[in-house]
C-alpha cells in the first residue's frame, strides 16, 4: 500500500484544486460538480447505485468469464496447430478493426432488451487481449526447453502441458488484467444502447436530466468496479504463478 | 574388456546454408567413438566444432546425414527417449519448484507424483539440495541450478548420461567445486557418462578417456586415455602425469 502513497496524495491534491476551482469560479453544478457534491451524491444514491452496479458487475463478470473460455479454447487450438493459427490469427486481428460501438445496436435487434447483448459486447471487447496475450505467450516458448522434453521422450501434448502452457501464464495474465478493466467498460457500452438496469443506463438518465453530480458518482463507481476486477485478476495471478512473483 | 555400450559410427552432418549463396555448413565429418558401461568419457574440441550437434544426434533430436548410433547393440539413430541429456543451458522450468523440476523424467513416463518424490528425496539429500526442495529456480545460485539440472538428468533413469558443458557458465571457483562434487558422485554411482567440455583440465580431472575433436568439420583428432588412479585430488593437477596429459591434449587441440 505504501508504494501508492504518492499517487494517492497527488490525487487528493487534484481533488482539492478541483473543489477550489468550482467554488471560486462559481461553476454551476450541472456543468461541473465539485468533488464534495459528487461525494454526497454517492452517499445519497448509494442504494440505487448499488442496485444498478450489481447488474453491471453481473454482466461484466459473465462476459469476462465467457471471453476467457473462448480465448482459452481458441489460443490452445492455435498453439497446438500452426495451420489453425495461420487461418484464424489474421482474421482475429482484422475483426478488431470493426468498431464495436457501431455494431452493438445490432445485438439488441438480434437478442432484444435483455442481458445477452451486454454480455456479448463485453465478450467481444475482452476476447481479443486475452487471446492475443495467450497466443503470444505460447509462441515465445524457450525452444531449448521443448528440445529437452522431446529428448526425454515427451509427447507433443506433454510438451504443451508442461512447458508451453505454464510458460505462457505471465503473458496470459497481462492480457487478463487489460481485459478485466475493459470488461466493466464493455458492460457500460452495452447498457448505453438500451437497458432497464445498470450503471450505463443510470449514467444516460442522469445526463439527460442534467444531474451531472449523479453522473460523476456513477463514474466513480465504474472506476472502483474496474479496479476491483483488476485486483481479482492480480490476486489470482499471484496464486497461480507464485514463482513469477518471488523473483 | 567390457563391451562397448554406446557406439557412434561414422557420423556425418551438414547443415543447409544459413542464407542463399552461402556455403553449406559441414559440421561432423565422419565421427566415430565408443563408451563402455560405467565409463566417463569426455569430448573436447574448439568452440563451434560440432560437439553439441553430436549430442543432438545421439539423443535423437537430430538425424545424421550418414552413420549410426548404437546403444547396447541396438540401432537408436534418430530415436528419442533412450538417454538422459543435459543440455548446455540448465533449462530448469521456472514455474516448478526444485523438487518438481527433478521429477520431470519419471513424471513424463507416467510415474505417480508420490512415487517420483520418493525417488527424488534421497538424491536431493545427497546433492545437498534438500533445504531448497520447495524453492523456485530463480532463487538458486548458478552452481545449485546446475546440480538440480544434473539431478533431473540422473533421475530420468537412463543408462547413459550426456552432459553438454554443464559447468561452462560457472565462475572458476564454483566450477572446481562442482567438478569435485561430480567426481565424487560419479565414483559412487559409476553411471556411464559422455561429457562435453572445452576445458582441458576439467577433461583430465573427470574422465577415463578423452576424445579430442578437430575444428569444424569435426573429426576425432586424438583419443587419450587418462590412467591417473581415482579418487583424484585437486592437488594432482600439477603432478607430472597430469601435466604430461595436458600437454598431449593441448598439442592435439591446437594442432587441429
Ligand atoms: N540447427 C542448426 N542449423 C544450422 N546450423 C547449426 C545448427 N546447429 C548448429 N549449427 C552450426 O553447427 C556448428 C556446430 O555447432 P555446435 O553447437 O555443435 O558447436 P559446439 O561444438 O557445441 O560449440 P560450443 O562449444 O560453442 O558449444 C556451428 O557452426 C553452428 O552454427
Ligand atoms: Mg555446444
Amino acid at each position: 500500500m505504501k508504494k501508492y502513497l504518492p499517487s494517492i496524495m497527488f490525487f487528493v491534491l487534484l481533488l482539492i484544486i478541483w473543489e477550489w476551482v468550482v467554488k471560486y469560479f462559481e461553476i454551476k453544478e450541472y456543468i461541473l460538480p465539485s468533488p464534495s457534491a459528487v461525494g454526497s451524491s454517492l452517499i445519497n444514491k448509494k442504494v440505487l447505485l448499488w442496485d444498478h452496479g450489481l447488474q453491471t458487475i453481473y454482466e461484466a463478470f459473465l462476459g469476462f468469464l465467457l471471453a476467457i473460455g473462448a480465448g482459452l479454447v481458441l489460443s490452445v487450438a492455435m498453439g497446438l496447430s500452426p495451420g489453425v493459427k495461420r487461418t484464424i490469427y489474421p482474421l482475429m486481428v482484422v475483426s478488431q478493426t470493426i468498431p464495436i460501438v457501431a455494431i452493438a445496436p445490432l445485438f439488441i435487434i438480434w437478442f432484444g432488451y435483455v442481458m445477452m447483448p451486454k454480455v456479448v459486447t463485453v465478450v467481444l471487447i475482452c476476447f481479443f487481449p486475452i487471446t492475443l496475450s495467450l497466443v503470444e505467450g505460447l509462441s515465445t516458448v524457450d525452444e531449448d526447453m521443448v528440445r529437452l522434453l522431446t529428448a526425454m521422450g515427451a509427447s507433443p501434448w506433454q510438451v504443451f502441458r508442461k512447458v508451453k502452457f505454464p510458460g505462457a501464464m505471465p503473458s496470459f495474465f497481462a492480457g487478463l488484467k487489460i481485459s478485466a478493466t475493459y470488461s466493466v467498460m464493455g458492460a457500460i457500452i452495452g447498457e448505453w444502447l438500451g437497458a432497464s438496469k445498470g450503471l450505463g443506463i443510470y449514467m444516460t438518465r442522469s445526463m439527460k436530466s442534467f444531474l451531472t453530480d449523479q453522473l460523476f458518482a456513477a463514474i466513480a463507481v465504474v472506476s472502483i468496479l474496474s479496479l476491483l476486477f483488476f485486483a481479482v485478476v492480480e490476486i489470482t495471478g499471484r496464486l497461480v504463478m507464485p514463482w513469477y512473483y518471488q523473483k | 574388456m567390457a563391451e562397448d555400450y554406446l557406439v557412434v559410427d561414422d557420423i556425418f552432418k551438414t547443415y543447409p546454408p544459413a542464407e542463399k549463396g552461402k556455403e553449406k555448413l559441414e559440421t561432423l565429418n565422419g565421427v566415430s567413438l565408443a563408451v563402455k558401461k560405467g565409463e566417463f568419457v569426455s569430448v573436447i574440441g574448439p568452440s563451434g566444432c560440432g560437439k553439441s550437434t553430436l549430442f543432438n544426434i545421439i539423443s535423437g533430436l537430430e538425424r545424421p546425414d550418414k552413420g549410426s548410433v548404437l546403444l547396447d547393440g541396438k540401432d537408436i539413430t534418430g530415436e528419442k527417449g533412450h538417454i538422459s541429456y543435459m543440455l548446455q543451458k540448465d533449462l530448469l522450468l521456472p514455474w516448478r519448484t526444485v523438487l518438481d523440476n527433478c521429477i520431470l523424467g519419471p513424471e513424463l513416463h507416467g510415474v505417480s507424483k508420490k512415487e517420483a518424490y520418493r525417488l527424488a528425496m534421497p538424491l536431493l539429500q545427497e546433492f545437498n539440495l534438500s533445504d531448497f526442495a520447495s524453492s523456485y529456480p530463480a532463487q538458486l545460485s548458478g552452481g545449485m541450478r546446475q546440480r538440480v539440472a544434473f539431478l533431473r538428468t540422473v533421475l530420468a533413469k537412463k543408462e547413459l548420461l550426456l552432459l553438454d558443458e554443464p559447468f561452462g557458465a560457472l565462475d572458476a571457483y564454483t566450477k572446481s567445486e562442482m567438478q569435485d562434487w561430480l567426481s565424487g558422485i560419479w565414483s559412487k554411482y559409476r553411471e556411464t557418462v559422455l561429457f562435453i567440455t572445452h576445458d582441458v583440465e576439467e577433461a583430465i580431472f573427470l574422465s577415463d578417456r578423452v576424445y579430442v575433436f578437430s575444428k569444424r568439420p569435426a573429426v576425432v583428432k586424438a583419443e587419450i586415455t587418462v590412467s591417473i588412479p581415482r579418487p583424484r585430488s585437486r592437488g594432482e593437477i600439477t603432478s607430472n602425469d597430469f601435466v604430461k596429459l595436458k600437454k598431449e591434449m593441448l598439442s592435439a587441440l591446437l594442432g587441429a
